[in-house]
């Protein structure tokens, strides 16, 4: 399984989009100093695949994916989008490319004026389309979002994940190519998440539309990406198959974003007690992440075994990343050197990731 | 004064108040929706950015905005000769009328266009919409209720404007008030025109928040 930094190989026809040293500066005029929110990005989407962007808020995403339909200009570097050049575009040009690639937004965005229907046919009669080429359009949508009896109600008759169905079918009205996501599951309640991010599933594989989405959840990257990017402070620190960057997150970033969402979780009290290095008597925390053969062994025995009689478990989950298994378990043992060392080898032949949490009595 | 003596003149001042509010209102409109739509989105980073241009329309704005009207009703004498023919009559009083209602739609319709969500423009555009159907299909559509309740305020003020231009032979409601019931000293006169008024202005906003009200849908109505 390969853990290499290096963009997932591009189709025969490239990449859907790829960022080129694409850096995006803000303000700088006037003496004040430029803000930098995207500092030299490189990073392909590949053609077809649900790729996820995440971060925390401020680190650049709702900007980075802004280059992407030209709604924002790169400062710098170039974004290329199935083979156009977005920052080379006029605004003619721009119009035409945003047909062809959907967005769908965190706070839905949808005209309160219009029934559910009218707002999905709004970019329809933007693109100049007729009634009736409209209604022959609308009505499969609708029907596909899961919305066939409510096409004639208002937004604010709504629920949450309603709206963002109605969001959804509006977007896919131009029959784009690429689907923009700006934290789209962000204001919903998790069962609500869970059903908009099925339905996203759903469309990229019925429809074979390449998705690239931007959130703060790793619930949502671990659910229906299967490439992932972490973006910090402007950069892209990290990126590969969702599988890969999740079960062995090098980066601080990814690490303390992973540490919330993915596999077993330590009750709080003994996170905040956890000391860098050990006093005498303490013991070692530490997180074994076991997946693709190590999942199949019988671990907890030969830890016993191993290490001794000593090791207590603290917590461990069963969970899936991209519809791939792994299984995470925190577990504690004396922080002695000789036990320690036990645990190295021990770790080392099994070739087990493994993380040290720190250490506490 | 006897009853239908009394009720012909109410009925003559009514009709000449409702002919002024309602040119004034409609000319007023049709010029200071325009400018309101610009001052809404000419700003810096807007749809159509001129923030140059939108200071000096938005300082223009302000400078009539702050005349008091029967000042602004003697200052563009010439003008509203040059308009009319002439600077005494109904007529002539619609030209200040028209003038003080072109700031104030103005602003009211600015502010209804900017209530409106700056995510409703940002997905317009991510739809590829051009910035005039931005305008016409998001804008204004979403701001409908609001810019319909700044006509029935502009309504309702320019009733209240329209008692001034008695000043000027304008004529109406409030120009019969003040001649019979405080200088002729007819309070009778003076009860019937305010009982008018009340009863004209009540109507313009009850129609106003109806229509608001048909307009908007974000209140859930179940």
């Amino acid at each position: 399984m390969s853990h290499e930094n290096s963009a997932p190989a591009a189709g025969p026809t490239g990449a859907m989009v790829a960022f080129e040293n694409a850096t995006k500066r803000f303000g700088g005029t006037k003496g004040e100093p430029a803000f930098t929110a995207l500092d030299g990005v490189d990073l392909t989407v590949p053609r077809g695949a649900i790729t996820g962007i995440i971060g925390r808020s401020g680190a650049g995403k709702s900007t980075l994916i802004r280059l992407v339909n030209g709604l924002e200009k790169a400062s710098s570097g170039r974004v290329v989008v199935d083979g156009v050049e977005v920052g080379a575009l006029g605004e003619t040009g721009l119009r035409d490319l945003r047909r062809q690639v959907g967005m769908i937004f965190q706070h839905f965005n949808l005209l309160s004026s219009r029934t559910a229907f009218d707002n999905i046919a709004l970019p329809l009669e933007i693109a100049g389309m007729d009634r009736k080429a409209i209604r022959d359009r609308v009505a499969p949508l609708v029907d596909l979002v899961g919305l066939g009896d409510k096409a004639g109600r208002y937004p604010a008759e709504l629920s949450g994940g309603q709206k963002q169905r109605i969001g959804i079918a509006r977007a896919l009205a131009t029959e784009p190519k690429l689907l923009l996501s700006d934290e789209a599951t962000s204001a919903l309640d998790p069962e609500t998440t869970q059903s908009i991010l099925k339905l996203l599933k759903d469309i990229n594989r019925d429809l074979g539309l390449t998705v690239l989405l931007i959130t703060h959840e790793m619930e949502v990257v671990k659910t229906i990406a299967s490439q992932v990017a972490v973006i910090d402070k402007g950069k892209i620190v990290e990126n590969g198959r969702t599988f890969d960057v999740f079960t062995a997150p090098k980066h601080e970033t990814t690490q303390s974003l992973l540490a919330v969402a993915i596999g077993a979780k330590l009750p709080e009290w003994i996170r905040t007690d956890l000391k860098p290095v050990p006093a005498p008597g303490d013991r070692a925390l530490v997180r074994l992440v076991f997946f693709g053969e190590t999942a199949f062994q019988p671990l907890t025995a030969r830890l016993v075994a191993e290490i001794g009689p000593d090791v207590n478990i603290l917590a461990g989950a069963i969970d899936e990343i991209a519809g791939e298994p792994f299984g995470s378990l925190v577990v504690s043992y004396a922080a002695d050197p000789q036990t320690l060392e036990r645990a190295r080898s021990f770790f080392q032949q099994t070739r087990l990731t493994t993380e040290v949490l720190g250490y506490g009595a | 004064m006897a009853p239908d003596m009394l009720f012909s003149l109410l009925w003559k001042a009514l009709l000449q108040t409702v002919h002024m509010v309602a040119v004034a209102g409609v000319i007023g409109s049709l010029i200071g929706l325009p400018i309101g739509i610009f001052l809404a989105t000419s700003g810096r980073g807007e749809l159509f950015p001129a923030p140059t241009v939108n200071k000096i329309v938005g300082a223009i704005v302000n400078a009539t905005r702050s005349t008091p009207f029967i000042i602004l009703v003697v200052a563009i004498i010439p003008f509203t000769r040059l308009v009319t023919g002439t600077s005494i009559g109904t007529a002539a009083a619609i030209v200040p009328l028209t003038i003080a209602t072109i700031p104030f739609v103005a602003r009211l319709a600015e502010s209804a266009i900017r209530e409106v969500d700056k995510g409703l423009i940002e997905a317009a555009r991510a739809m590829g919409a051009t910035p005039l159907q931005i305008v016409f299909k998001v804008l204004l559509a979403e701001a409908k209720p609001g810019l319909t309740l700044a006509l029935t305020l502009t309504l309702v003020s320019l009733v209240g404007y329209s008692a001034m231009v008695g000043a000027v032979g304008g004529g109406g409601l409030g120009d019969l008030g003040i001649r019979y019931g405080y200088q002729r000293f007819m309070p009778e006169v003076m009860f019937a025109v305010v009982v008018v008024l009340i009863v004209l202005v009540q109507a313009i906003q009850t129609s106003g928040d109806m229509l608001a009200r048909r307009f908007d849908k974000k209140a859930r109505k179940n």
